[in-house]
C-alpha cells in the first residue's frame, strides 16, 4: 500500500468523447459528467424549493388549524377551498414533502450532483465509465418529477398515503397514489442506473497509484452508497410493481381477505400480506438512510481536514466503519416495525442489530473530533456547514437511541418524536452535507467562489431556526402528539401544544427566508464571485488539481499519478501546510502513510 | 495495598455518580420541569417502566452529547488558527479506535439488554385472569367488543361499543386488536399503549390500569382523511362502576337490536364480529 501501485495502462487514450459543439450537446443532452452533475444539481435545488414550501403550508395548517390562506384558495381551489386546507389535502402535502425531499432533493443532491461531478475528478478519470448511461439516469429522472409534481392535479389530488405508503391504505387511494408509484419506479431505474456507473468507474478508472486505500472518503462514501442502492433499490422497485397491481391489475399481494372499506366489502382481497409490504419497503428504506447520510459524512470527512490543515482522524476506521454501516444496514428494517405486530421476539433481536449500529456512527463522530483536535481551524463556509453537520448529525443519532430500545418506541413510535429525529438526521445531516459540499466545489464547478460574507450569515440563521423549528419537536413526541395529524386540537390532551406549533412554524419561516440568501449567492456569485483559481481551499485532492472549472475530459495532457493518501496536510518538513497527492517527492513522514 | 485504594476509588466514584444520577433525576421526578419537557401522566402499570428506561436513555445519550458538544466548541476555540499556529501531523491513534468502539457498543447493549426485559415483560407474558376486550378500527372509529356474560365472543350476549372502552381498575386487561380496512394504531398515551390495528391480523397486548379517571384513545397511524379525528375515550372504573356499566351496556343493546333488526341494516358497531369473518375467508384462500 506504501508503494505507488504499478501504473497501469491508461483506461482510455485522451478522447472517450470529443468535445461538444453544439447547445443540445453541450449543455442539454451532454455525455459530459460535469454537465450532468450540474444538471443534477438544479434539478435537486429545484425541488428542495417544491418540497420546502409544501412543508411550510404543512406548518402553517399545524400552527394555526383551520386557518384560511386565501391565495392558497386560488392556486388549489380543490385541496384548500376558499382557502381553508383540507384533510386529504393535508395528508397530500406532508407524503408529497417527505416524498420529493427524500427522492428528489437528497439524493440528487448528494447522489446525482456530487457523486457525478467529484467522483471522476477525485478519482483521476476523464468520465465515468459509461457516459451514455450516465446521461440517460438524469434524462430518466425528469419525467420522473414530472409525474409526481403532475400528480397534484389528477382527480383526488396527490398521494396522500405518506411517504411509507403503507397498504392496504395505499392500495384504495385516489389516483395519485398509482402515479407516486409510476414516478418511483421510473426514479429508481436512474438511481440503479447511476450506481452501476459509479461502482463501475470506482473499481476500474482510478489513476495510477490511486489504491482504494488512497481514496478521498467522499468517494469512499459515494462508493459504499452506490453499493446500497444495487441492492436495496431492486426490493423497492419489486414492491411498487406489486402495489401498482394490487390497484390496477386485481392481484391482491397486500390485500388480505375479507377487507370492508366504506361499509363495503373491498373486491379484490384475499390472500395478502399486509406486513409484507412493510418488510419490503423497510428493507430498502432503512439503507435508504444511509444512502442520503453517507455522502454527507463522506463530504464532512472531505472538509474537516482541508479546514483543520490536518490529515483525517482514523482513515482506515472512517473506511471501514461506512463499510460496517452498509452491512449492518440490511438487518436492522424490522426497528420500523416493532409495533406493527411483527412477532415480538423478531423486535428484541431487531433492537440488538439497530443498537450495534449505533456504533460506527460513533467512531465516526469521534474521528471527526480527532481531526479538530490540535488542528489550525479557520472557519470558512464549508467549514461552518461541516461542523454544524456534525453536531446536528450527533442529536439525529443520539435521538435514535430512544426509538431503538423497543419498550420506549411502544410510546414515542409515529409520535413528532420520531418526526423530529429524522429531521435531524436528513436536514441536520445530509442538507448540512449538501450545502458544506455545495460551498466547498462551488467555486471548482464554477470558477468563482461564493460571496462569504452572505453565506455566513446564511449558515447562521439556518443553523439557528433549524433548530428552533425541529428541536421542539422531541417534545411534542414527549406529550404523546401524533406524527401526520391534520388537527391535534381535536385531542384535549394536545390542545395545550399549539403554543410550541407556532414557534415551531414562525421559525420555519425565517428559515425559508433565510434559503434566499443562498439562492441569491449561488446565482449571483456565478458572474460576480471572486475568481477561485484551481486550488481556493489549498486541497490535496485531485479535484483542485486541476482549472476551475475543469477542462473537457478534467485533466490537460496526461492524466496524474497519485503518490500518497488525500491528507496529507501539515507534513513536518515540507514547506508548505498541504501536500496535493500527485505531487512527486515531499518529505519521508509523508510517504510512510498510504 | 494499591489495588485496595484503587478498588474503593472506583467504588466511591461509582457511588458518586449513582447519586448525581439520582439528584439529576430528582426534579424530573418531582415534577419540577414544565409540562412540555414531560412524558405524560402514567396510568397503567408499566408506564414507569417504560418511562424509566426512557429517562435513563436520556440522561446517557443527554451526558454524551454535552461532552460531544463541549469537545466540539473546546476544540474549535483552542485548535483555532492564529498566525504562526501549525497543526499537529498525526492519523489517529489504534488504542483511541478500539476505545470508542468498545465503549458504545457495550453502552448499547446494556440498554438493549435491559429494554428486553421489559419488552418481554410487556409482549411476551400475557396476564391470565384478565378482562378480554376486542378492538377493531375502521376508517374512523374503534370498535369496542366484550364477550357478554358467557365470557365468548361472536355470540348474541356480545357488547359492542363505539369510541368507548371501560375497564375496571387493577385488573389486567388482555386486547385483541384488528381492523376492517386499512392500518390503525391503537394509541392510549397515558398508558404507554400503543399497537397498530392491522387487517388479517389479531394481536393481543395486554395493560393494567392503576388509576381510576377517563383519557383519550388516539389513532396513531394514518388512515386517511379522517385519521386526525379517530378518537376514542377510554375510562378506568372501580369494579362496581365497571360492571354497573356493562349492565347499562347491555340494556340498551337489548332495547336497540329490534329497531335495528327492523331498519334491515345493522349499524357498524353490531354487525358481525369481522376478525371472525377475517379469520375464515383467511382460512379458506
Amino acid at each position: 500500500m506504501s508503494t505507488v501501485a504499478k501504473p497501469r495502462e491508461v483506461h482510455h487514450a485522451p478522447g472517450v468523447h470529443a468535445a461538444p459543439t453544439s447547445f443540445w450537446r453541450k449543455y442539454i443532452f451532454s455525455l459530459d459528467h460535469k454537465v450532468i452533475g450540474k444538471q443534477y444539481l438544479f434539478y435537486a435545488l429545484f425541488m428542495l424549493v417544491i418540497g420546502g414550501l409544501l412543508a411550510t403550508l404543512v406548518r402553517y395548517q399545524l400552527a394555526w388549524p383551520g386557518r384560511p390562506l386565501t391565495f392558497m384558495g386560488k392556486i388549489a381551489p380543490d385541496g384548500m377551498p376558499g382557502g381553508v386546507m383540507l384533510p386529504e389535502y393535508y395528508n397530500s402535502l406532508f407524503t408529497m414533502h417527505a416524498t420529493i425531499m427524500i427522492f428528489f432533493a437528497i439524493m440528487p443532491i448528494l447522489i446525482g450532483a456530487f457523486g457525478n461531478y467529484v467522483i471522476p475528478i477525485q478519482i483521476g478519470a476523464r468520465d465515468m465509465a459509461f457516459p451514455k448511461l450516465n446521461m440517460m439516469s438524469f434524462w430518466v429522472a425528469v419525467p420522473a418529477a414530472v409525474v409526481i409534481l403532475w400528480s397534484f392535479f389528477v382527480t383526488g389530488g396527490a398521494a396522500a398515503g405518506g411517504w411509507t405508503s403503507y397498504a392496504p391504505l395505499s392500495a384504495i387511494q385516489p389516483r395519485g397514489q398509482t402515479l407516486w408509484l409510476i414516478s418511483l419506479l421510473i426514479l429508481g431505474l436512474s438511481s440503479l442506473l447511476s450506481a452501476v456507473n459509479f461502482l463501475t468507474t470506482i473499481i476500474n478508472m482510478r489513476a495510477p497509484g490511486m489504491t482504494f486505500f488512497r481514496m478521498p472518503l467522499t468517494t469512499w462514501a459515494l462508493f459504499i452508497t452506490a453499493l446500497l442502492l444495487l441492492l436495496a433499490l431492486p426490493v423497492l422497485s419489486a414492491a411498487l410493481i406489486m402495489l401498482l397491481f394490487d390497484r390496477i391489475l386485481g392481484t391482491t399481494f397486500f390485500l388480505p381477505a375479507g377487507l370492508v372499506v366504506s361499509g363495503q366489502p373491498w373486491t379484490n382481497a384475499g390472500g395478502g400480506q399486509v406486513l409484507l409490504w412493510q418488510h419490503l419497503f423497510w428493507f430498502f428504506g432503512h439503507p435508504e438512510v444511509y444512502i442520503m447520510i453517507l455522502p454527507a459524512m463522506g463530504i464532512t470527512s472531505e472538509i474537516l481536514p482541508v479546514f483543520a490543515r490536518k490529515p483525517i482522524f482514523g482513515y482506515r476506521a472512517m473506511a471501514y466503519s461506512m463499510c460496517g454501516i452498509a452491512g449492518l444496514g440490511f438487518i436492522v428494517w424490522g426497528h420500523h416495525m416493532f409495533q406493527s405486530g411483527m412477532n415480538p421476539i423478531l423486535g428484541s433481536t431487531f433492537m440488538i442489530s439497530t443498537m450495534v449500529i449505533a456504533v460506527p456512527s460513533a467512531i465516526k463522530t469521534f474521528n471527526w473530533l480527532g481531526t479538530l483536535w490540535r488542528g489550525n481551524i479557520t472557519f470558512a463556509t464549508p467549514m461552518l456547514h461541516a461542523l454544524t453537520f456534525v453536531a446536528m448529525f450527533v442529536i439525529g443519532g443520539l435521538s435514535g437511541v430512544f426509538m431503538a430500545s423497543t419498550p420506549v418506541d411502544i410510546f414515542i413510535h409515529d409520535t413528532y418524536f420520531i418526526v423530529g429525529h429524522i429531521h435531524y438526521v436528513l436536514f441536520g445531516g445530509s442538507l448540512f452535507g449538501a450545502f458544506a459540499g455545495l460551498y466547498f466545489w462551488y467555486p471548482k464547478m464554477f470558477g468563482r467562489l461564493m460571496n462569504e460574507r452572505w453565506g455566513k450569515i446564511h449558515w447562521f440563521l439556518t443553523l439557528v431556526t433549524f433548530n428552533l423549528v425541529f428541536f421542539p419537536m422531541h417534545f411534542l413526541g414527549m406529550r404523546g402528539m401524533p406524527r401526520r395529524i391534520y388537527d391535534y386540537t381535536q385531542y384535549t390532551h394536545l390542545k395545550g401544544l399549539q403554543g410550541m406549533n407556532q414557534l415551531m412554524t414562525i421559525s420555519l419561516f425565517v428559515l425559508g427566508a433565510a434559503q434566499m440568501i443562498l439562492v441569491l449567492n449561488f446565482f449571483l456569485s456565478m458572474r460576480r464571485g471572486r475568481v477561485a483559481g484551481p486550488n481556493p481551499w489549498h486541497a490535496n485532492t485531485l479535484e483542485w488539481q486541476t482549472t476551475s472549472p475543469p477542462p473537457h475530459e478534467n485533466f490537460t495532457g496526461r492524466i496524474p499519478t497519485v503518490y500518497r493518501g488525500p491528507y496529507e496536510y501539515s507534513v513536518p518538513g515540507h514547506g508548505s501546510d498541504f501536500l496535493p497527492q500527485s505531487e512527486p517527492g515531499g518529505p519521508a513522514a509523508a510517504r510512510t502513510h498510504a | 495495598m494499591k489495588n485496595a485504594t484503587s478498588v474503593s476509588r472506583a467504588a466511591r466514584a461509582f457511588r458518586a455518580a449513582l447519586l448525581f444520577s439520582a439528584a439529576a433525576l430528582l426534579p424530573a421526578a418531582a415534577g419540577a420541569w414544565p409540562s412540555w419537557m414531560r412524558l405524560p401522566e402514567q396510568a397503567s402499570t408499566y408506564a414507569p417502566d417504560i418511562d424509566n428506561m426512557f429517562h435513563l436513555i436520556m440522561w446517557i445519550t443527554g451526558v454524551i452529547f454535552v461532552i460531544v458538544e463541549l469537545l466540539l466548541l473546546v476544540f474549535l476555540w483552542k485548535y483555532r488558527h492564529r498566525p504562526g499556529r501549525v497543526a499537529t501531523y498525526t492519523h489517529g491513534n489504534n488504542r483511541l479506535e478500539v476505545i470508542w468502539t468498545i465503549v458504545p457498543a457495550l453502552i448499547c447493549v446494556m440498554l438493549a439488554l435491559l429494554s428486553r426485559r421489559i419488552w418481554d415483560h410487556i409482549k411476551e407474558n400475557m396476564p391470565h385472569d384478565a378482562v378480554e376486550v376486542q378492538v377493531t378500527g375502521e376508517q374512523f372509529a374503534w370498535n369496542i367488543r366484550y364477550p357478554g356474560p358467557d365470557g365468548k365472543f361472536g355470540t348474541a350476549d356480545d357488547i359492542t361499543t363505539l369510541n368507548q372502552l371501560h375497564v375496571p381498575v387493577g385488573k389486567p386487561v388482555i386486547v385483541t386488536v384488528t381492523s376492517k380496512d386499512v392500518i390503525h394504531s391503537f394509541f392510549l398515551p397515558e398508558f404507554r399503549v400503543k399497537q397498530d390495528a392491522v387487517p388479517g391480523m389479531h394481536t393481543r397486548i395486554w395493560f393494567e390500569g392503576n388509576k381510576v379517571g377517563h383519557w383519550e384513545i388516539a389513532c396513531a397511524e394514518l388512515c386517511g382523511l379522517g385519521h386526525f379525528r379517530m378518537k376514542g375515550f377510554i375510562t378506568v372504573d372501580t369494579q362496581e362502576d365497571y360492571q354497573k356499566w356493562l349492565a347499562e351496556q347491555a340494556a340498551a343493546q337489548t332495547a336497540e337490536a329490534p329497531a335495528a333488526a327492523a331498519a334491515g341494516a345493522p349499524a357498524p358497531a353490531t354487525a358481525a364480529d369481522p376478525a371472525k369473518t377475517v379469520a375464515e375467508k383467511g382460512g379458506s384462500s
